[in-house]
């Protein structure tokens, strides 16, 4: 095995995937600044799955903890893939805005309190349908309130990835980061499909979905600020990093006319390639390097 | 989902509470808190309905060895009875360290 792209450390890689919410959201703080608010004992759970039959988780999937990243006051919501695909509803939606809230009231005390949000989502959660629509809705103001003070950065690392109206709210982050197995897209492959045929996009060819959604072509389109691999230390050096560079001197969701001249300039009558985008949408406008 | 509780007879209180798992597909989530008296609660949430003969006999075995005082919670996501008996070993462990 010499592929190149897994280089020469990969056995001795720190699994960040492999790590579940509560310890992918522990290990980005400096080490023993972090507490939980609002852990599985406060027993804060979704009122409305139970009574739709499914097991409730006591967290509800999102864990909140406050402390210090690299050296500056920080909070992390990450959400759990596993439980009910790290889907939005009004208890983690609720909890995630919340934390928002208190950092963006926080940062305009004089006290910069960054975010970084770990999105392992497909979206709404659909038992909570209009209850988590409107909590990405109340999300994505509070997104938009906190970044003027202090960066809100996005990683999704996978292997869930990010679908839905949660990448609406990944859009509006200052700084998106994913691995190369993450995807990112607002419709999901298999619901492309679902919707537009087979002929549209064939959610079973894994080669063509991750050349499509997959953090490799984010990043090398300009969509993400940088990619890393699937190893703890490095995660946690571009989180700090991005935390350190502050808020950015313009957004990536306020460039509209550049992403519209994008679209407009292709020419839709044939198929692009997944590759041939990438000569075309370069990276220049992402703010970082590849690591 | 069925809730199923159980209860069994405890010496010691339990010494700190432990949270281990998730409730994800074939998994589950297993809340141990320290409780007084002399009596082991198990409050159990499961997506699979009709086995509670089986989660008996999982905690039965369980509580031949352990004697804590304890509210346990697990949530459970169709987890088989070996994954039940692994995380509450590791529960265990965790609230024993």
């Amino acid at each position: 095995m010499t592929d190149k792209r897994y280089g020469a450390n990969f056995i001795h890689r720190q699994s960040f995937i492999e790590l579940d919410a509560r310890e992918r959201a522990t290990a980005l703080f400096d080490a023993g600044t972090s507490r939980e608010l609002l852990g599985p004992f406060d027993r804060v759970e979704s009122p409305w799955l139970a009574m739709q039959g499914v097991t409730p988780q006591e967290d509800d999937g999102c864990v909140v903890m406050k402390g210090k990243i690299a050296g500056q006051a920080a909070v992390v919501v990450a959400l759990e893939g596993a439980f009910q695909g790290g889907s939005m509803g009004e208890v983690s939606g609720e909890k995630m805005t919340a934390a928002l809230d208190l950092a963006y009231a926080d940062s305009k005390k004089g006290i910069p309190t960054s975010a970084v949000i770990l999105l392992e989502t497909g979206g709404v959660r659909l038992q909570e349908a209009n209850l988590g629509l409107a909590a990405i809705a109340e999300l994505m103001g509070s997104i938009l309130l906190l970044r003027k003070y202090a960066p809100v950065i996005c990683l999704s690392a996978g292997t869930v990835g990010c679908f839905g109206g949660m990448s609406l709210a990944a859009g509006l982050a200052s700084y998106v980061v994913m691995t190369r197995e993450a995807r990112l897209g607002l419709n999901g492959p298999e619901v492309i499909e679902q919707e537009n045929g087979i002929d549209e996009f064939d959610s079973s060819d894994h080669a063509l979905v991750w050349a499509i959604d997959g953090g490799e072509q984010r990043f090398a389109t300009g969509l993400i600020d940088a990619l890393v691999e699937d190893d703890t230390p490095q995660v946690v050096d571009a989180i700090r990093r991005f935390v350190g560079k502050g808020v950015p001197a313009v957004h990536r969701s306020t460039q509209v006319e550049l992403f519209r001249s994008r679209i407009k300039a292709l020419d839709t009558s044939r198929q692009w390639e997944p590759n041939e985008l990438r000569t075309l949408w370069t990276a220049k406008s992402a703010t970082e390097g590849k690591q | 989902m069925e809730q199923i509780e159980l209860n069994y007879p405890a010496k010691r209180k339990a010494p700190k509470r432990a949270h281990v798992g998730v409730v994800g597909s074939g998994d589950m989530e297993v809340l141990l808190e320290p409780a007084e008296g002399t009596v082991a609660r198990v409050f159990i949430r499961t997506s699979v309905d009709g086995f509670g003969a089986s989660w008996k006999a999982v905690l039965d075995r369980f509580f031949a060895k352990y004697d804590g005082a304890a509210r346990i919670q697990i949530n459970d996501a169709g987890g088989t009875p070996g994954i039940a008996q692994l995380r509450l070993e590791q529960a265990v462990e965790v609230s024993e360290q």
